[in-house]
Formats: C-alpha cells, structure tokens, sequence
C-alpha cells in the first residue's frame, strides 16, 4: 500500500494551492489535469479524431451524408475501387464506404449509451456499497461477483438471446454485463473516502448521507469514472462486432461493422475486400484513437504520474 | 462460494425461464401446433412449477449430472468431456508460450521506459488492440491457409495425432490475439515494481541492472503475475468462442454457440454453471497462492 495522502486527489489539491490562489484551488485538481493533457499531443490529436467521427456519424444520422447508404442497386453489385465507389460495392450494390459511415453512428451510439448505462450502474451500486458497508455492501459483492464468474462472452450472447436482435438489446445486454469492474473500484474508493476529514467536516455541519455521496465523496471519486466510461465505450464496440457475426447483434438492415465483416467472411476467397477493408480502418481509427485519448486522460488524471 | 453459485444459477434460470419467454415454445419453433407444444412440454418437464423446475436444476448441478441435450440428445456429461478435450489442445499452448513471451517483452518494455523502445511497445500494443479479432481471424485464415496454403483452411481429426495439424494456424491467431492485452498487463505490473525503494536499494549496492531486473524487481512482479495468470485461466475454457466456432473445432465454445443457436437450454445452463464454477475455482486458487507467494497476506 502507498502512502494514501500522497495519491487522493483532496492532498493534490493542497499540494497545487499553494502555487495558485485560494479561490482556484477548488477546482485546480482539473486544472492540471487539464493542463497535463493539454501538454500530450498524441492524447489531444485522438481527442480530435474522436470528435470528427462523432461530426460525421451525427452528419450521417441527420441524412446529409450517404442518405442511400441501406439502398441495394442490383445493377451495381460488386464494383471494384473507384472514385465512386472507393471501397467498391457490396452484393446488393451498396456503396460499402457509405455503409461504413453509416456504421458510425451505430457504433458510436452503442459505446455511448452501454458505457453510460454501465457507469451509472456501476457508480450507483459502487458508491452504496462502500458508502453504506455491512449488508449492502455484502449484497452488491454478491451481486457482481455473480454476474463477473459467468464470462461474458456466454453472458452477453445469452442475454441478446433473451431480448432478441437489435440494437437497443445490444447496448442493454453490454451495459447490464460490463458495470463489474466500476463497481468494484468505485467501492473501493469509497471505502477510502468516506472516514477522510473532508467528509466527518461535511457530516458536522449536518450534510445527510446522499449530499456527502453525491456532492463530496462522488467528485473526488469522478476520475475513476471517466477512464471506465472510454474502456467502456471500446468494449461495447468491440462486442457488438462479435455479437453481429454470431448473429445476435444488431439487425441485419441496420449498417454495422460487425456485419460488414461478416459479409466479408464469404467474400474473401472471391475476392473482394472491400467490406473487410473499410470497416477494420474505420474501427481501428476510432478505436485506436479512444485506447490512446484513454491511455492520455489516465495519465492526466492520476495525481501519482504528477512529478513523472 | 455456495451463495455465488446459487447466484449463478438463479440468474441463469430466470435469464432462460422468465425472461426468455416459454422455452418450449421457442424449442419447437413457429409453426408447431399447441399440442405439440404441449408434448414437449411435458416430456422435457416444462409443465412443473417454476420453483420445483429451480430445485431440478440445483440438484443436477449438486450431483452434476446434467441430463440430455435437448438438440442432440446426448449426455451433456459426454458433451463436456469430448469438448474440453478439444479446447485445451487449442488454447493451452497458445496460452503459455504467450505468457512467456509477453513477459519478456514486458521486461524490455520497462527496461527501456521513456524511450522510444517502451512507447512503441504500448502504441503497437494498442494498435493491436484497435482491431477486432475476427479480423485477425478472417485475415490470418486468408493469408496463411488460403492463399499461401501453409496450413490447412478448417477441420478437425478427433485423433489425439492427427489434430495438430489443424491447430497450427489457431495456435498463432490466438496467440496474437493475446499479444496486446498480455503486454500491457504485464508491462503496468512489472513498472510498478520497478520504483519501489528496494530496487533502488538494489542498485545503490552497485548491482549491475541484469541482476536487478532477475533478481528483485522479476521476482517480486511474480506475485501480481500469478495471480493474473491465474485468474485469465478460464479462458483456457472459455476463451475460445469465435475460433472454434471458425474453425470448426469441436471444443467447448463451438459446442456453446450450437446450443444457442439451437434454443438447447440444458447445455447452456450447463455450460454457464460450469464456467461459473471454473472462475470461482481459479479465484480461489489465486488467493491460496498469493498468500503462499506472498508471506505478508494472510488468509482471513
């Protein structure tokens, strides 16, 4: 064990205060970190990555790009590259870098509300069971004890199983599977929390239990929350991947990576790459971009790489 | 571990049987008559109570004998062990020699740290990351098999001599697939070591950095590298889904998608409780052997 006082965020607060005023103390342990990620150009170049394919899945959603992305045109099945076609067509003659574009937005849509709907999950139980101890906290360690020993790779298909193909059951079945690993570190934190001064000063001028939950212990808590919040949303999307290729993804008219590549299993040996092609770069660069702008945030985010 | 089991197998009962909709409904399909939804019913015991079908599960499972497939009518018994054969020819050697190697690399990662050897290990490890493995899959099958033809496409020989042909091209896909979660899991815990204050102590002493590496910061990352190690061994069980599935391995994972393509609850509640139970028997272990490795946990 680390000396605590040394890695909490209230003692890195202190520790910049002094170069700053009292006022911009409140919020400097952002500010650096802020400050901290600004200085890493690879973490603030994937952030840009990110937002432009958040721009052009949002582009794609509304109808200006590719609105006849789903439309087949038999005439046109299996063209090859062409500026019309840079990633050729598929069997139905769609273009496949529409598709692709298409499949954005579904991917980021699935990240984004599976990851959220795992970190409240995962924030929620966390925090109660640290917060509280005793019986609910015995509850909620059996609870995401369970859901961890089954893997997830049964879990998750069992469950879009049950709820049948699409992509909402998609991102339930994720995020009612990947809050484990939030829970248990949001519960650890709390446990560390909840006996520290800031908190007994709270509760002596009379805070209940959901203001120090929500308003003291939460924020100091929150950093955890945002590095789960990436891993989540890559996870879910890599999970979708695989669940529409054993068929229990998203529905087969919805433009989707993960069915793209399946299209592709069959297309190979023809061969035509087109499919395989567009929808592994335009997973890698999201992806990559996320495991990198994450790999950032951590670093900036972690009062112990301050001094490194 | 019994409350966690139960746990697993009420979450799994409810998943098929309550939420899931009538199961003999979904098992005979969309066109069959309501007798004949009602002959399945009865002959795969669906017509009993809920809580008297809950305690015929946990008494299969106390006495593990999990009865016939719905699909195949086969003894799931015999269905697991023929699996489990299969699944640990294909992922055992993969899974050790990639421990190994990554933790090589993982060494030379934290040698070199700060320097360009360190920070092109972990971009390539993220980029390896950024792809998905049924890419790997389909591109590795293509270039090696199909096109090159230095390993076979798909297949299986149930002989214990005659498989290991068919392995060859599985053992390298899942060994890449490891590659980037292993270096980077290993590469964060042997980094922590190396700023503990012995290794400083160490190298205070005047010991040159070779010895350092072997001697104090390896042997001390062994701890938390057991219990990694330990803990990823399921996925000797598990871990093999999508590429026996591709390839047409008979293991336990193609056996598994079968089952739910087929609706054939009995193998996927079997299967479920017993990785269930893997995972906690590895937990477990992993505890046990912390505290061996480790003088200064105690078993409470």
């Amino acid at each position: 064990m680390q000396a605590t006082p040394m890695t909490s965020p209230p003692a890195a607060m202190t520790a910049t205060s002094t170069s700053s005023d009292a006022a911009k103390a409140r919020n400097s342990l952002w500010w650096d970190a802020f400050r901290r990620f600004k200085k890493n150009k690879v973490g603030v170049i994937s952030f840009f990555v990110i937002i432009a394919y958040i721009v052009v899945g949002v582009l794609a959603a509304v109808g200006i790009l590719y609105p006849n992305a789903q439309v087949p045109n038999q005439t046109e099945a299996y063209t090859a590259f062409s500026w019309a076609h840079p990633f050729g067509s598929d069997i139905f003659g769609r273009d496949i870098l529409g598709r692709a574009v298409h499949g954005i937005t579904t991917a980021i849509s699935i990240g984004l509300l599976a990851s959220t709907l795992s970190l409240v999950i995962g924030l929620v139980l966390g925090a109660v069971a640290g917060y509280f101890g005793g019986k609910t906290d015995g509850f909620v360690v059996w609870l995401y004890t369970t859901v961890d020993s089954i893997p997830y790779i049964l879990l998750i298909p069992s469950l879009t199983f049950v709820l049948g193909r699409g992509l909402i059951n998609v991102f339930i079945a994720v995020g009612l599977t990947s809050w484990v690993t939030t829970a248990r570190l949001v519960r650890g934190e709390f446990f560390k929390h909840k006996n520290r001064d800031y908190v007994m000063a709270a509760h002596a001028i009379g805070a209940g239990d959901r203001r120090k939950i929500f308003g003291h212990i939460l924020p100091n808590v929150a950093h955890l929350a945002f590095v789960q919040f990436g891993l989540g949303f890559v996870s879910a999307i890599k999970i979708e991947v695989i669940l529409s290729y054993l068929g229990l993804g998203v529905d087969p008219s919805q433009p989707s990576w993960g069915l793209m590549i399946d299209d592709a299993k069959n297309e190979l040996a023809r061969p035509y790459w087109g499919n395989l092609t567009a929808a592994t770069l335009f997973m890698f660069g999201l992806i990559l971009s996320f495991n990198l702008f994450n790999d950032a945030l951590r670093e900036a985010l972690d009062p112990k790489m301050k001094n490194k | 571990m019994i409350p966690i089991l139960l746990g697993v197998t009420l979450l799994t009962f409810m998943l098929f049987n309550i939420f899931g909709g009538d199961p003999a409904q979904r098992f005979a399909g969309k066109h069959a008559t309501v007798e004949q939804v009602q002959t399945i019913r009865t002959e795969l015991g669906l017509d009993r109570s809920l809580p008297e079908q809950y305690l015929f599960f946990v008494k299969q499972i106390a006495t593990s004998d999990y009865g016939r497939s719905w699909a195949t009518k086969q003894l799931i018994s015999t269905m697991i062990g023929d699996g489990l054969g299969a699944t640990l020819s294909l992922t055992a050697p993969a899974f050790f020699a990639s421990i190994f190697f990554c933790i090589g690399l993982a060494l030379f990662a934290v040698w070199g740290r700060g320097t360009f050897l360190d920070k092109g290990t972990v971009v390539t490890c993220l980029a390896l990351l950024s792809v998905s493995s049924l890419v790997y899959i389909l591109a590795l099958q293509y270039l090696l098999a199909f096109r090159t033809g230095m390993f076979p496409i798909s297949g299986w020989d149930p002989s214990w001599i005659g498989r290991w042909e068919y392995l060859y091209l599985p053992w390298i896909i899942l060994f890449v697939l490891s590659l980037g979660p292993n270096i980077l899991i290993y590469r964060t815990v042997i980094m922590d070591e190396a700023f503990q204050d012995y290794v400083r102590t160490a190298r205070a002493k005047g010991m040159n950095e070779r010895s350092v590496y072997a001697k104090h910061i390896l042997k001390n990352a062994m701890i938390p590298i057991i219990t990694v190690v330990v803990i990823e061994m399921p996925f000797l069980i598990t871990g093999s889904v999508l590429i026996e599935n591709f390839f047409g391995i008979p293991g336990l994972g193609g056996t598994l998608i079968k089952a739910l393509n087929d609706s054939d609850f009995p193998t996927i509640k079997a299967f479920t409780v017993i990785s269930a139970l893997t995972y906690m028997v590895f937990n477990l272990l992993a505890d046990v052997l912390y505290s061996i490795v480790d003088p200064r946990v105690k078993l409470g």
